[in-house]
């Protein structure tokens, strides 16, 4: 062995050097277009917005802004899809697109992986790991339904429903736009899709996909824009179904604007969904749950864990857990695979996130804000993961959605109290139940009044399994056999 | 005792197991079609009556939910029962205060009681039929259970079809809903037998609760209660039907339109919520 | 944590007292622990910080080999690879590309105590330690004094550390008492020599018994716990040692006192190791991250860390043989 010392090679301490995920592998184009009749068009208008990379605050590329002539020339290429081609197509063929697409997805999976991270401010690991995986299988699973639609409601004949029109939120954007296309057109519907205004890059490349599968023209159309455009497309008279995901003001409108007419509506809204965490848990796993149910995709979740409730005999110790392992959290570059947390989506949701990060502490909450594992960039927009303990259930954290790494955490005595403060909200998207007792688990689960319950773990997803609301959280299922009711018309 | 002496009857509201009078002391008579005699008062329900019904249907839902499947399926069963104990009582009303023929009356109760046997059956066989067990990858148990959705308000068809009101109020009923039904006039001297079939079926007092009255007074308050989870608009009335859909928005009240037929299994889902639990598969 | 919940008991003689100590039977989440330690295979370790970990696993090894056949021959050559990792060749082409610390040396060979008087011979004048399972190893199943009588030929034989083997019978019969009293014994021949204690997580069934004997082992004073005897499938995986880091996390919160852990068999490349790594620093901290608090039981990892250290510092991949087998 040499016995040259020196203070050079590598390091003593143990780090991650960044290890970033290279970008070459997407091509953005400057100006965007709309995809309507299977082609990429100009807007009418000749106008367009700029998307921005969150992680720097740099403009990404040019979005074309649709306005109502150009929804209504989606509707119209919808609806002569619908008629000509895609309703009368037997399942079986249409079943054969959806695969198709699904496969074309997976060897593309690495271009979409990054344009999501760099449009959206996601870490590279979730997109890679949870969110195009799972798009590709969303495709699979809704494939295989396209010809087996009698099976889907027991002893009756089912029909597609049409034309139907999709607006579809930010935070999951191609995830998403798999939950509402796939569905919709395995039922044998023609689609007219809105992206979030923010994130529109990756369901733009998802056109392409649709060109390179021979996907007929016209039997997805997909206009960017804002609310505006969102609202022409909720209005417009010729589609039959609105499926909607985002927040429960929007829904709200959006359920007014429609009431006036025949139009079928589905709601994925907003939440504020408990994580309940008893004495007798397995307490590291649970730790762990708290942190995927909360900070998971900069807790940008409909479903994330907001509210953590503790049984109060382990309430402090479970706290000290939670705070040494937030502070292992690496908030940083998503491009980064080492990034834990990235990029909070836009500069507005940032500050709607501080904002209410403010009312938190104004109202007395005892605030935690963690110290990232790695550092922030100084350019972006970046919020560390933080909570609020001992908050009251009449405090605007208990109350609102933040939509970001913020986490109201109380305790409680009982299983009865703890059913009773997680059911404390308006809304009924999904709820957390941490015991390593069976019986508990189950009755719970029966008196929590949410649609999805994860006993044991939190924020898992799957095309088979049915996901949505009860109460203010909206209406319908996505996902699973149940997913295709709300795009079929019961005979 | 001459016929004109007999006792004109006073017919009353159904709230939580009870015969209320409505608390506005307001009723309106309902008239024997071919005399054109009264065949008895009944009660005009106000909002109040509404809000008290809401008030009792909400304490009898966790009870009601609770009980097991079989046992409500025995229940709807006995309120097949009963009715067919009241089936002279029945068509005695609807031939004379809705027209009805013998014949007519006599198909109208049969439906009526077929739809409480139907949804009886239905009750601990709809969770299976549309309940299910979904493989996701990984290792966790994954199950979309059926759930009530809670409370539901029931506006009836304005038109009335003794069939179709139970098919709906059974149908509601049978995952373990409470239910608030509003009757316009026509035919709703019925209330008399239906309630007294609902009071002695061992159902929990509040389950079903009945009003008579006016469907223009009553449903901007079907429409902007915030207990309820659900309202089923059987009227055609575009307008009450849109406007319904415009306050229900305020809570995501599931709005139901009229069904189409009476004994499907939709009848049921339609105020069904789906629960899916996770659950790791370990050791 | 409340009473209802399970707590073993065990007692320990003070002299002339007795003390109760109460064990709480932490229940561990089987897919949990294995979502969890799946999150350190996603970690990536690039360049400096990959060749700095690199550099950290060596030193961590206890170099081993426990087998029926070993003899004076293979343990001298087992030293001269622990004192002389690179062949000397290899040395001046490392030099040549950037100045560098010492590659440094493994922790300790592990040898079963008929070989630890060759293997103290062959390592006279290193730092490197030694370390040597005895208590009737791999089973355990011999008579307490025939295990401290095994532990004390060890140890007066120029051993500095003990890797003793639990009673397996005992645990998984609830007879936890007597596992903890012969850790104590064990622990009480050691003297100042460091005692690691074997749970062999292979055959305790479950992550709930694996958190259990490490408490129970922690309690009994040993200094490290270690996951296998490498005689049994599966030895080391990451899950499994994460729930003992866990298990040292709440034991250091609780006592202060600081328990190293160490994952023995079935640890063969540079890139398990360096998972292990990631883990270790994000559960324990860095105050774990050196090898008087981590170890590797290991054999074949040493050449591949060798093969992986030249690659980052050359850029260049080199053949197998440079590195000899042992």
């Amino acid at each position: 062995m040499n016995n040259k010392s020196s203070t050079l090679g590598p390091p003593n301490s143990f780090e991650y050097a960044p290890s970033l995920e290279a970008t070459d592998i997407v091509k953005i184009q400057n100006k965007n277009k709309l995809f309507i009749a299977g082609k990429f068009i100009a807007p009418t208008s000749n106008k367009y917005f700029p998307t921005y990379n969150p992680a720097t605050g740099e403009i990404l590329a040019q979005i074309a802004e649709a306005n109502g002539k150009d929804v209504d020339l989606a509707v119209k290429s919808a609806r002569k899809a619908y008629n000509s081609v895609w309703a009368k197509m037997s399942g079986r063929e249409r079943g054969r697109y959806l695969y198709r697409i699904a496969r074309l997805i997976q060897e593309r999976a690495k271009e979409f992986m990054v344009l999501e991270t760099l449009d959206n401010g996601k870490p590279i690991k979730e997109s890679r790991d949870v969110d195009i995986p799972l798009v590709a299988a969303h495709f699979f699973y809704y494939a295989g339904w396209a010809d087996k639609l009698d099976y889907a409601v027991p002893g009756k004949k089912v029909a597609p429903l049409g034309v139907v029109g999709q607006i579809i939120p930010w935070n999951f954007p191609l995830l998403m736009a798999a939950w509402k296309i796939a569905p919709a057109l395995a039922c044998g519907n023609t689609v007219v899709i809105k992206p979030a205004e923010t994130t529109s890059l990756s369901i733009l490349l998802l056109a392409e996909i649709f060109q390179e599968a021979g996907l007929p023209d016209g039997v997805v159309n997909i206009i960017t824009g804002a609310g505006e455009t969102g609202a022409a497309l909720v209005n417009h008279a010729d589609i039959n179904k609105v499926a909607f995901t985002g927040s429960t003001e929007v829904g709200k409108i959006i359920a007014r604007s429609i009431a006036n007419s025949n139009k079928k509506l589905t709601l994925e809204l907003g939440g504020k969904s408990a994580n309940i965490i008893f004495e007798d848990a397995a307490i590291d796993q649970a730790v762990e749950g708290v942190i995927n149910g909360i900070f998971f995709n900069q807790g940008h979740v409909c479903c994330a864990g907001s509210r953590l409730l503790i049984e109060e005999s382990i309430g402090d110790m479970f706290v000290e857990k939670l705070k040494i392992r937030m502070n292992q959290l690496r908030v940083g570059n998503p491009l980064d695979k080492n990034t834990d947390i990235g990029a909070i989506n836009s500069k507005d949701e940032l500050a709607k996130i501080k904002r209410l990060i403010q009312t938190g502490i104004d109202e007395g909450g005892n605030y935690f804000e963690a110290n990232s594992a790695s550092v922030i960039p100084s350019k972006g927009f970046f919020q560390k993961p933080c909570f609020f303990n001992g908050v009251s259930s009449a405090f605007t954290l208990s109350r609102v959605e933040v939509f970001g790494p913020v986490l109201a955490i109380s305790t409680f005595r009982t299983a009865q109290e703890a059913v009773l403060k997680a059911n404390d909200t308006p809304y009924g998207l999904a709820a957390g139940i941490w015991s390593e007792k069976g019986s508990k688990i189950h009755k719970i689960a029966s008196q929590l009044k949410a649609g999805i319950i994860w006993a044991n773990t939190y924020n898992k997803f799957d095309p088979t399994s049915p996901f949505g609301g009860y109460n203010e959280s909206g209406f319908g299922r996505e996902g699973g056999r149940h997913g295709l009711f709300p795009y079929l018309e019961v005979k | 005792m001459k016929n004109d002496m007999k006792i004109a009857k006073t017919i009353k509201l159904f709230i939580g197991g009870e015969f209320p009078r409505t608390e506005s002391g307001r009723s309106y008579p309902v008239y024997i079609k071919k005399t054109k005699t009264i065949y008895a008062n009944i009660c005009l329900a106000s909002r109040k009556d509404f809000r008290n019904a809401v008030t009792a249907a909400q304490s009898a839902l966790a009870s009601w939910s609770a009980k097991s499947a079989y046992n409500r399926a025995q229940i709807l069963y006995r309120m097949a029962e009963m009715a067919e104990g009241k089936r002279q009582e029945f068509i005695e009303i609807l031939v004379e205060t809705a027209g009805h023929t013998k014949i007519e009356a006599n198909k109208a109760v049969d439906a009526g009681i077929e739809a409480f046997v139907y949804y009886a059956g239905w009750s601990d066989k709809y969770q299976q039929v549309m309940g299910s067990v979904n493989p996701v990858s990984g290792p966790h148990h994954n199950f979309t259970s059926c759930e009530p959705v809670g409370l539901v308000g029931l506006i009836a068809d304005a038109k009335f079809d003794l069939g179709k009101l139970c098919s709906q109020i059974a149908a509601i009923i049978a995952s373990g809903n409470c239910v608030v039904v509003l009757m316009e006039e026509t035919g709703s001297a019925v209330i008399a037998p239906l309630a007294e079939v609902f009071a002695t079926s061992d159902l929990t007092k509040g389950t079903i609760n009945l009003l008579t009255g006016h469907i223009d007074e009553l449903y901007k308050q079907f429409g902007s209660h915030m207990e309820l989870h659900s309202v089923s608009c059987q009227t055609t009335d575009k307008l009450v039907l849109s406007e319904l859909k415009v306050m229900a928005a305020d809570n995501m009240k599931r709005i139901v339109t009229p069904m189409k037929n009476n004994l499907t299994l939709e009848n049921l889902t339609s105020f069904v919520e789906y629960k899916t639990v996770w659950h790791p598969i370990g050791n | 944590m409340g009473d209802s919940l399970r707590t073993i008991t065990v007692k320990k003689n003070n002299g002339a007292t007795s003390e109760s100590i109460a064990i709480f039977a932490h229940p561990v989440d089987e897919v949990g622990v294995n979502e969890r330690a799946d999150f350190f295979t996603k970690r990536s370790l690039k360049k400096d910080s990959k060749l700095s970990a690199l550099y950290l696993a060596m030193s961590m090894c206890d170099l081993t080999t426990l087998e029926g056949s070993d003899t004076p021959g293979k343990i001298i050559q087992l030293c001269a690879k622990a004192c002389h990792p690179v062949p000397p060749d290899l040395i001046e082409s490392f030099l040549q590309k950037k100045s560098l610390r010492p590659i440094p040396t493994v922790a300790a060979v592990c040898v079963y105590p008929l070989m630890v008087p060759i293997a103290a011979e062959a390592l006279r004048g290193s730092n490197i330690g030694i370390a040597s399972v005895a208590t009737a190893f791999p089973s355990g199943q011999a008579p307490l004094d025939v295990k401290i009588a095994d532990t004390r030929f060890a140890l007066d034989h120029g051993a500095s550390e003990i890797d003793m083997v639990i009673n397996r019978g005992a645990f998984l019969s609830g007879n936890y008492q007597q596992m903890f009293d012969e850790i104590l014994e064990i622990k009480a021949a050691c003297g100042e020599a460091h005692l690691k204690v074997i749970l062999e997580t292979g055959e305790l069934g479950s992550y709930d018994r694996v958190r259990l004997a490490s408490d129970i082992a922690m309690e009994a004073g040993a200094d490290f716990i270690k996951t296998s005897t490498g005689k049994i499938n599966p030895a080391a995986t990451l899950p499994v040692t994460l729930v003992m880091l866990q298990a040292v996390a709440d034991f250091h919160k609780r006592t202060g006192k600081k328990i190293g852990v160490k994952p023995a068999g079935g640890i063969r490349n540079s890139k398990q190791a360096l998972q292990y790594l990631c883990m270790v620093n994000e559960t324990l901290g860095s105050e774990w991250m050196n090898p008087h608090l981590f170890r590797f039981g290991a054999s074949a990892l040493v050449n591949d860390l060798l093969k992986q250290i030249y690659k980052e510092i050359t850029g260049n991949y080199y053949y197998d043989k440079a590195f000899s087998i042992d």
